[in-house]
């Protein structure tokens, strides 16, 4: 008992090899069933913000198996505000720009204006526009909350 | 159909009990560990084996899909539940939990 807890404590790897290749055959595919969750999102359940809060939870099953600088590696963090900006500008500016066209806010029927679709089409479509504004922005702050809380603020080290 | 399903379900059903009974009744942490990331990982790939067959049952295109995606969270699930057992035993290897055993072999 004594003689395997040492060892576990003192293997120069840091976290187990199986965790990591675990982790690492599963990441791909929990990314895949997110995109699929925010895609689907209009006609079966789920949305943008499950599609997001699971596609946040890859980057944070990552930073857990390996380490901070591992993800910020794959995922800058330049990269992570401007995806989540992005999102709430996808979001905030589709709501405008059906307004300016003049519909109501988030009115998508009147997005007919600039491509005709036909309204009935647009509404289907504009609500897959907003998932993917309201997925990236969930995913980004996810991220940035669980870098910022594990490593107290400053991006060195974490858990 | 529903006959082989039944055959794959009731085995699971019946190791998802035995789990049960062994993370009430097994003395420590360890083997309590051991009954519910065995038998659940085992227990649920069987049920969710079952239904996918049962889903099989009138054979069209759809159903095939959403059977196959079962299947995908069975593979799943077999990855991740011994991976998550083993996490959590090598952490309370590092803290320090003792492991149960005879009170005769303690005293030595």
């Amino acid at each position: 008992m004594k003689r395997l807890q040492e060892r576990a404590q003192n293997r120069p790897t840091g976290e187990s090899p199986i965790i990591r290749m675990a982790v690492r055959v599963m990441i791909p595919f929990i990314q895949l069933f997110g995109l699929y969750v925010i895609v689907h999102g209009h006609y079966s359940p789920g949305g943008g913000f499950q599609g997001g809060v699971i596609l946040g939870a890859s980057f944070i099953l990552m930073a857990l198996a390996f380490d901070l600088k591992t993800t910020t590696d794959y995922f800058s963090e330049k990269a992570n505000a401007i995806l989540g900006n992005a999102g709430a500008l996808i979001f905030t500016g589709l709501g405008a720009l059906t307004a300016i066209l003049g519909g109501l806010w988030l009115d998508y029927s009147a997005l007919d204006r600039i491509i005709p679709l036909g309204p009935i089409e647009w509404r289907s479509m504009g609500i897959f526009l907003v998932e993917v504004g309201v997925g990236l922005a969930v995913m980004s702050i996810m991220v940035s909350l669980y870098w910022d809380l594990a490593s107290g603020g400053d991006m060195d080290e974490g858990l | 159909m529903s006959a082989i399903a039944a055959l794959f379900v009731i085995p699971g059903l019946f190791f998802f009990a035995v789990g049960t009974l062994g993370i009430l009744r097994f003395p420590d942490f360890y083997t309590r560990l051991q009954a519910a990331g065995k038998c659940d990982s085992f227990a649920s790939v069987l049920v969710l084996l079952g239904i996918a067959i049962y889903n099989l049952g009138d054979f069209t295109l759809a159903s095939l899909l959403v059977s196959i995606k079962i299947m995908l969270i069975a593979v799943f699930v077999f990855i991740a539940s011994p991976t998550a057992t083993h996490a959590i035993t090598e952490s309370a290897l590092i803290v320090g939990v003792e492991p149960w055993m005879r009170k005769e072999r303690k005293k030595q």
